[in-house]
């Protein structure tokens, strides 16, 4: 038997690879977009409870993100992994049905990338909200502007400034982490190589173009959090 | 919550907290030397060194560790080459694997901590240096270094605690290190939640200490920022001496 050439692996035809690892990026970016959207909503509401939560909602929020940055993202995944997957069971016991029911390997992996990234989230906007400056909070409230219109049109833009740097680092972290959501069997980027790994012999050949699509991928969504980050600076005058 | 069990889950992954703390430690110290080199490269001026060093960068930071440990594990073998090679021997082994997996990826985030620790040392102290007639390496060993450290100190403690979390990849090439282990607890038994508070509660502990640790290591190098209270103290006693 011959071995396929580098070209023919990643090819479209037949033998080819190419549709594999194109789906299977595919599945990774909507990993990661899933769990960067559920960070971002965790990361508001901890944000949020970090700077006007009383003092059971504080230390609640300042041990979630202690713990969830002081333990590996793995951990996290097997938690949700193996925990729904027992958590299913046991709920589909209550209603009759028998045997095991496994937990959805996309949601228990987006959720493990939410939570990780939330806790990272959590922080970024916290400290983007102290650099809003208290003049111009104060300039919003002598205006006469309702709390929610204040937040809508002068803290959440001037916040969001500070963010971006932060925010667009958080997403490469979480690009990154999907490729752990691997473990759980998700067709995604790295599942794919593997697969082609084992079914062709050429685990290096495979390992080395996913390792290529991730930085494509990140070369990409960097070039865009900085059109944001542009965007979000407007009126900022550049030194 | 069975108090039995997790006695018995933290016994078990108290065995391997060791391996885990050596992965750490030997990925971080090889990694801290790389770093130090890729630092020169980029700062020494030449194109060729200063290129090598960004690509080196870019591609570690853009991919996973994961990518990055399975290249190393199961891709190397591919080639006839290195498995006839001397360096087979270790290569072989998923320990070396992953500690050198791990290596070349700290080293590309803590290398560009250490470059801008060494950007920040001041224009003014290096001048003085070289007024004072140090030559090439005295100035970088007495002057540069020491300072460069304690700049970029909190940043490389963060760096390490990533390292301390990034172990527990190792798992997935077969190490059993704690992930590794209570990842075989939780899929033998299914207690996914009394493993992963075991386990959490490990790696915060390994985690805390090490905060600890560099804190007062921040301290210990940072004597030149604080009031000198001996002085002061001496001051006011002398005072009150002469006044009484």
């Amino acid at each position: 038997m011959t071995q396929p050439g580098f070209l023919e692996l990643v090819s479209f035809g037949p033998g080819g690879w190419g549709h594999a690892l194109l789906a299977g990026a595919w599945m990774t970016v909507l990993i990661a977009l899933s769990g960067y959207a559920i960070g971002a909503v965790i990361g508001t509401f901890g944000a949020w409870a970090k700077i006007s939560g009383g003092f059971a909602v504080r230390m609640a929020a300042d041990a979630y993100t202690t713990v969830l940055r002081g333990i590996p993202d793995l951990l996290v995944i097997y938690l949700l992994y193996f925990g729904g997957s027992a958590a299913v069971t046991a709920a589909g016991r209550l209603f009759g049905a028998e045997g095991f029911i496994g937990f959805p390997g996309f949601l228990a992996g987006a959720l493990a990338v939410g939570i990780t990234s939330g806790a990272q989230q959590t922080e970024v906007l916290r400290g983007a909200f102290k650099a809003v400056h208290p003049g111009e909070i104060e300039a919003a409230i002598v205006c006469g502007m309702p709390r929610l219109m204040r937040f809508r049109r002068i803290i959440a833009p001037l916040a969001l400034r500070h963010a971006m740097p932060g925010l667009g680092n958080v997403w490469q972290v979480v690009l990154k982490e999907s490729a752990l959501v691997s473990i759980t069997g998700v067709a995604e980027l790295l599942r794919q190589a593997q697969v082609g790994a084992g079914s062709t012999g050429l685990p290096f050949d495979f390992y080395l173009i996913a390792g290529a699509i991730y930085l494509l991928i990140s070369t990409i969504s960097g070039a865009v959090m900085g059109q944001a980050e542009r965007h979000f600076s407007r009126g900022v005058r550049r030194v | 919550m069975d108090w039995t069990f997790m006695a018995e889950t933290f016994l078990s992954l108290i065995s391997a907290i060791p391996l885990t703390l050596q992965l750490a430690a030997t990925s971080i110290v090889l990694g801290a030397i790389l770093a130090l080199g890729l630092a020169l490269a980029r700062l020494s001026g030449s194109l060729v060194l200063d290129w090598f060093a960004r690509f080196y960068v870019f591609v570690f930071r853009g991919t996973p560790l994961l990518v990055q440990i399975f290249l190393i594990y199961y891709g190397l073998g591919q080639f006839p080459a290195v498995r006839h090679s001397l360096l087979w021997p270790l290569l072989r082994e998923p320990y070396w694997c992953a500690v050198l997996a791990l290596t070349l990826n700290t080293a590309a985030y803590a290398g560009e901590i250490i470059r801008g620790g060494l950007l920040s040392v001041s224009h003014g102290q290096v001048e003085a240096a070289r007024a004072c007639g140090m030559p090439r390496l005295m100035l970088f060993r007495r002057i540069v270094m020491p300072l460069a450290i304690r700049q970029a100190l909190p940043a490389y403690g963060n760096e390490m605690i990533s390292m301390v979390k990034a172990t527990s990849l190792a798992s997935i090439t077969t190490l059993m290190e704690v992930t590794g282990v209570a990842a075989k607890i939780i899929s033998e038994t299914y207690r996914a939640i009394e493993v992963f508070l075991v386990a959490g509660a490990i790696y915060l502990a390994i985690n805390f200490m090490l905060t600890r640790l560099v804190q007062r290591l921040e301290y210990w190098l940072s004597a030149h920022l604080r009031e000198p209270p001996s002085i002061r103290a001496g001051i006011t006693a002398t005072v009150e001496r002469d006044a009484s």
